[in-house]
């Protein structure tokens, strides 16, 4: 009997282990937050005029797969609202309407995928899904269908090279990280740095990828590279290493779970030099949550949050009015994804998918709260980065 | 030194969560699975109860306790009560007992919503010394001082105290202590509601230690605590307690003499290890008697 219960702990513990290393989700399905799907007659979609003149009968059903439960929520959260809002804002716009369902793909790509499914059956357009994991498995399947894909957030590379139906209006961490690097070498006259990444995650490798030819460019020397899981919440032993290398710097690509934890424990260390991080660090929570600790990091970002551009300075009022704080650059993106969307439909008032696709391949200096953003050749967004340093409290731009 | 400190406070915190699980295990060779929800629970509950109500940590700790306590006896009255006379009654505690922590995470994500959530910076003043070159934090000194505070506290409880003398003889055999005259039920809930409780006081502690408490935060330490018990010997104290010791120490060595992304190769390879030597745990020769 005895025997039977050590087996079968050790059983759940082997199990435990498996599905640990297939996604760190928190199993939690199912938060519907959009609307019926009613999908559009053929020919109801197709509207007259052009531009802004352009009028379409019905709204053109959109649907974005989000994170809404599981490890990557907060970002979701932030994406449904940055959505939510420019759906608002389209709204009071004449002429095209949209309708916007959002489905929860529990940060689990197979939900992801059953996501995708529903949405190419009545969805002219899809947005999502919110991790780039989830990305390269449900992709395929909008682009198999022939239904537009427009990506929100996913920075990972190959993300639009699955097929030319898929767009993205996030700048890479290829177009990033270079820049932070470059300035931040600059800045602090780096020599040798140690270079910290979590392994199982598409987003903060690929980010690795390219912060390791960025410090190659640079001439920097990398004295230790050290990995960890995005679950982990403990990096002591990591960063009692990385402090005993004595660089100029540390560089690490990791989501903002990781990053909040992982700062204040450097800080803690005696670690006083410069923390640069990736994408996933380019979060206010940075601030609220490490506090003190957050001083000094230095983070490259699509969306600068000081912007003093018209339509950011709209953007940031409005989304404080409707939900009573700032935005971050998740909100920002997700509100472009759909203003670009717009503006797709608009070029040949249609709310077709191939219509759409078409649009989307022709975006030029399109005016947006990330600055002015085209669509290049590989269907990936152009448009300034911004590098920014944490001080006092707040992201500054550093260069 | 550094690294020694760091998995020693690593450690006491996973030998701290598993002696919920063994203590369970010991006395009515059950596996509560419902424990990694305590622990994730205390750690929200604990937050807000500094962040909302304001307390300090050493009031809100105890409070935490008497949460996970509470928490215990419902994990006893819903699944393990109803489920104990089954002729599957391990397999169906098993089971019952990781739906009821599916419905306590559910719970708390309608409740405090999916992000991740800390207590405030300034909760525990952030003191540090340095010692023998290595830099430790009074949080730090004050999480190895509680755990092993309370895991001597049960030590001694278990052994010593009429309250220990009654949990050992239902361990023993039920049926003979309820011709006793021991009230079986009540020694039950009682071992649910310890157990509970020093799980609830890992998991605020451990939120404190990381700076993060997060939904998934029990499943993470969940496989550990069971490596942990199965090394230490299931149903062992000490075990527990020295097993977390090992597990915290070798993830440590192993990122500093092997390498990162081998960490955790390392660390349960060493536990293979260890159970290839002896199968029974390092403090496991006591199940002898149930043969």
């Amino acid at each position: 009997m005895n025997r039977t219960i050590t087996s079968l702990a050790l059983t759940s513990a082997l199990a435990l282990t498996l599905t640990a290393c297939g996604s760190d989700d928190g199993g939690d399905t199912g938060a519907d937050a959009g609307g019926a799907a009613t999908g559009g007659e053929a020919g109801g979609l197709v509207g007259t005029g052009t531009g802004d003149d352009c009028t379409i009968e019905e709204s053109v059903p959109v649907g974005a797969a989000l994170s809404l439960t599981g490890a990557a929520a907060s970002y979701g959260e932030s994406q449904q609202k940055g959505l939510e809002l420019a759906a608002e804002k389209l709204g009071e716009k004449d002429g095209v309407t949209y309708d916007l369902t959002i489905e929860d793909d529990g940060t689990d790509p197979r939900q992801g995928i059953t996501v995708f499914e529903q949405f190419t059956q009545d969805r002219s357009v899809i947005i999502g899904p919110t991790l780039s994991n989830g990305a390269f498995q449900a992709q395929p399947i909008a682009q198999e269908a022939g239904v537009p894909v427009v990506a929100i957030s996913n920075t990972a590379e190959g993300i639009t090279a699955q097929g030319d139906h898929i767009f993205r209006v996030s700048l890479t961490e290829a177009q990033v990280i270079p820049q932070t690097v470059e300035v931040s070498t600059e800045e602090f006259g780096l020599e040798k740095v140690v270079v910290m990444y979590s392994n199982d995650d598409a987003f903060t490798e690929s980010g690795y990828d390219v912060f390791a030819s960025a410090l190659e460019d640079q001439g920097l020397e990398v004295l230790d590279t050290l990995t960890f899981s995005k679950a982990d919440t403990d990096f002591r032993a990591l960063l009692t290493e990385a402090k005993a290398a004595d660089a100029d710097a540390i560089v690490v690509s990791g989501l903002i779970e990781a990053a909040i934890p992982l700062v204040t424990q450097a800080r803690e260390l005696g670690i006083e030099v410069p923390i640069i991080g990736g994408n996933g660090f380019n979060n206010p929570k940075l601030m609220s949550d490490a506090g003190e600790a957050a001083e000094g990091v230095v983070v490259g970002a699509a969306w600068n949050s000081a912007s003093e551009g018209e339509l950011n300075t709209a953007f940031l009022a409005d989304f404080e009015e409707k939900y009573g704080h700032q935005p971050d650059q998740f909100a920002a993106q997700a509100y472009t994804g759909l203003m670009v969307i717009d503006e797709a439909v608009r070029a040949a008032c249609s709310g077709e998918p191939d219509a759409i696709k078409e649009g989307l391949g022709g975006v030029q200096d399109v005016e947006t709260v990330l600055g002015t953003l085209s669509i290049n050749d590989d269907r990936d967004a152009e448009h300034p980065a911004v590098v920014q340093v944490v001080e006092g409290g707040a992201f500054t731009p550093l260069n | 030194m550094q690294q020694l400190l760091n998995g020693l406070f690593l450690g006491s915190i996973y030998a701290l969560f598993a002696i919920g699980f063994t203590l369970v295990f010991g006395i009515l060779d059950r596996l509560n699975l419902a424990h990694p929800a305590v622990f994730a629970a205390a750690a929200f509950v604990g937050i807000e109860l500094v962040t909302v109500g304001g307390l300090s940590i050493w009031v809100a700790l105890p409070l935490v306790a008497v949460f996970g306590a509470v928490l215990g006896l419902v994990i006893e009255r819903v699944v393990f009560r109803p489920l104990k006379d089954r002729p599957d009654a391990h397999f169906a505690g098993l089971i019952g007992s990781i739906g009821l922590g599916g419905m306590f995470i559910a719970l708390l994500l309608w409740r405090y919503g999916p992000d991740t959530r800390r207590f405030p910076v300034d909760a525990f003043p952030s003191t540090a010394f340095e010692i023998g070159g290595a830099r430790v934090t009074l949080l730090q000194v004050a999480i190895l001082v509680i755990s092993v505070v309370l895991m001597a506290g049960l030590t001694w409880l278990v052994a010593r105290s009429r309250l220990g003398r009654a949990m050992r003889a239902v361990a023993e055999n039920p049926r003979a202590a309820t011709v006793l005259g021991l009230d079986v039920n009540r020694v039950t809930a009682t071992t649910f509601a310890l157990s509970s409780a020093l799980g609830a006081v890992a998991g605020a502690l451990f939120a404190m230690n990381v700076n993060s408490a997060q939904l998934g935060m029990g499943s993470a330490i969940e496989l550990k605590g069971l490596a942990v018990i199965i090394v230490g010997g299931m149903g062992s104290l000490p075990g527990a307690l020295v097993g977390g010791l090992i597990l915290g120490l070798a993830e440590v060595f192993a990122v500093q003499y092997v390498g990162s992304s081998w960490r955790d190769l390392v660390a349960f390879g060493l536990l293979f290890l260890l159970l290839i030597v002896r199968p029974q745990g390092l403090f496991g020769s006591r199940r002898v008697r149930e043969v």
